[in-house]
């Protein structure tokens, strides 16, 4: 009871304070959007795809996944600059829950994350993609899963480093190569062999797969379960990690 | 309020490839009555931040144990923060939140209810003449204002104690003179206040007891008043040139009415004396035997400053 409440405080004052400059969910969503205009009309071709509509089917997915992964990683940003102006600190010295603090957060860029779905969703309905709605919301928390984890594991981070100019290498290092090997851009069914079998072991990796085969409307596949199944465990348990830094001693 | 004793910590730095432990805090015993304001003065690096930090939770100490308000806190340090107020030196508040929100969302994490909260933020801003900013951001307010905000959310849960880190470190003479009228009320009010200071004056003026630290010991503790008189008598100055210095140590090194003689790095010695008056003219006298070439006598009543020098061997001032 404590927790819950503790949490919805947190998550209102962060969203009090995202919808003060809302112009970051914009700032946010606009290299989506490039993409959407710039690149992906390059795909029906490259994909050999029947038409546009089919193109989109497989490229919106993997970019809505490539925003949950980049736009939670690097909220660590943020968390740093409050750790920098003794909020943190504050929070701390008080008896509210640590995993709260840690959720409350995270929970924020959640919302901030699927309202970012929701714009490049309705950009991309004007290039025919045409979803059912049960499977567009499997979809979302699928990308809210994949947001949770990584806005708590960058926070995480961002407590033990304490600092922008390592966070930023750091979080390009690990974004890179989860980016290239989760068939974000272009699926990985054109990869060779030893790629795939890379792949395989990237969670990222299914739950693109497992986001496609929602948006091309094969409910009963495997691959959505699987996906969502990997990505709600490795949220949980970057979650836990994340809040034991919260809990712990910082100097 | 509160008590400790070999209260310990030490850190690991790495210097180069080596790793180095440096003892932050070695072993402070405290004993802070209710209702006081107790002074934690020492120099920077002296380990002030650390001990409150290990007091208010937020490190563990490696070794050693505390009682806060009434609670272990090694064995309970949940209770503890429930008890307790913290004000941090470098700031609390963030930039484009307003102060009333700050005060509001501080007393909920509390645990208090939200009208309660706005009741009380609204006292604190009355309290601590905010009312007029408290709809800005915090990133609007001057120096002095912020920190009277940062006080207010410390005590916003009335806590019993408060912990003040370096209350007064970068206000200007008259913030800082508001900030001492502040700390005063809480203690009107019944809250016992522990702070730290690095400033002599500040320990002098505000404080009911002080501990003077160095090297994250403590190595002396009293009132103001105590410590002062430990200190015998009167502190003379003797302005001189370096080169002049130690044919002056020699001619007054002895004499009755000298109780210790020390030499000025810079030139020049200082002497404790039962009475300076006296004392005085027959150092005049004495040195007037030789011709040293006299710079300037001074007679001052002795500062915490001395007390600092007595205890350390250096000037706080200079460290």
């Amino acid at each position: 009871m404590k927790f819950a409440r503790d949490t919805w405080l947190i998550f209102q004052r962060q969203l009090h304070l995202l919808l003060r400059n809302p112009i970051w969910v914009f700032v946010g969503v606009f290299q989506p959007v490039m993409y959407l205009l710039l690149f992906a009309p390059l795909l029906k071709p490259a994909l050999n795809a029947p038409t546009q509509a089919a193109a989109y089917k497989i490229f919106v997915p993997g970019l809505l996944v490539l925003l949950a992964i980049f736009g939670g990683l690097f909220q660590g940003f943020g968390l740093i600059a409050e750790l920098r102006a003794g909020v943190i600190e504050r929070s701390r010295v008080t008896p509210v829950s640590r995993l709260a603090l840690l959720l409350g957060r995270s929970l924020r860029d959640v919302v901030s994350l699927i309202v970012q779905a929701v714009i490049i969703t309705l950009l991309a309905l004007l290039f025919d993609l045409r979803v059912a709605l049960v499977d567009l919301l499997l979809a979302y928390l699928m990308l809210a899963l994949i947001a949770l984890m990584t806005s708590a594991v960058s926070y995480g981070i961002a407590l033990k480093v304490k600092s922008e100019d390592a966070l930023a290498p750091l979080m390009n290092t690990v974004a890179q190569p989860v980016l290239l090997l989760s068939g974000i851009l272009l699926p990985l069914t054109f990869a060779p062999g030893w790629l795939q079998g890379v792949a395989e072991w990237n969670p990222f990796s299914w739950a693109v797969d497992g986001t496609r085969a929602l948006f091309a409307g094969d409910l009963g596949d495997d691959r959505v379960w699987q996906g969502l199944g990997i990505i709600a465990v490795l949220a949980a348990a970057g979650v836990v990690w994340a809040a034991r830094q919260f809990a712990r001693s910082v100097r | 309020m509160i008590e400790t004793s070999g209260l310990r910590k030490s850190f690991r730095s790495r210097e180069g490839r080596r790793t180095k432990t440096v003892d932050a805090v070695r072993g402070v015993d405290l004993k802070v009555a209710e209702g006081e304001i107790f002074g934690f003065l020492g120099p920077n690096g002296a380990g002030k931040t650390t001990t409150l930090r290990m007091l208010a939770t937020l490190i563990e100490p490696d070794g050693g144990e505390a009682t806060v308000a009434g609670v272990d806190l090694r064995k309970d340090p949940a209770e503890v923060r429930r008890r307790i107020g913290y004000v941090a030196q470098g700031g609390s508040t963030w930039d484009e939140s307003t102060a009333r929100e700050e005060l509001v969302l501080h007393a909920r994490m509390y645990g208090i209810n939200k009208a309660d909260a706005h009741r009380r933020a609204a006292r604190a801003l009355d309290a601590f003449q905010l009312t007029e900013y408290a709809d800005r951001r915090c990133k609007t307010y001057s120096g002095g204002q912020r920190r009277r905000v940062e006080i207010a959310l410390g005590i916003i849960h009335e806590p019993r104690i408060v912990f003040l880190d370096e209350p007064t470190t970068g206000l200007d003479p008259q913030s800082r003179a508001h900030m001492w009228d502040e700390i005063r009320r809480l203690r009107a009010d019944g809250v016992t206040v522990f702070i730290t200071t690095h400033y002599l004056e500040e320990a002098d003026a505000l404080c009911d007891r002080i501990a003077i630290t160095d090297h994250g010991e403590v190595v002396a503790e009293g009132t103001p008043t105590e410590l002062k008189r430990e200190i015998s008598g009167d502190v003379v100055l003797v302005g001189l040139d370096a080169a002049a210095t130690p044919q002056a140590a020699q001619l007054l090194d002895g004499e009755p009415y000298v109780n210790k003689l020390e030499t000025v790095d810079e030139g020049g010695l200082r002497l404790y004396v039962d009475e300076g008056a006296t004392a005085i003219p027959q150092i005049l006298r004495r040195l007037d035997t030789a011709d040293l070439g006299l710079r300037s006598i001074e007679l001052h009543r002795p500062s915490l400053d001395d007390v600092f020098l007595t205890k350390t061997g250096r000037s706080l001032r200079e460290s």
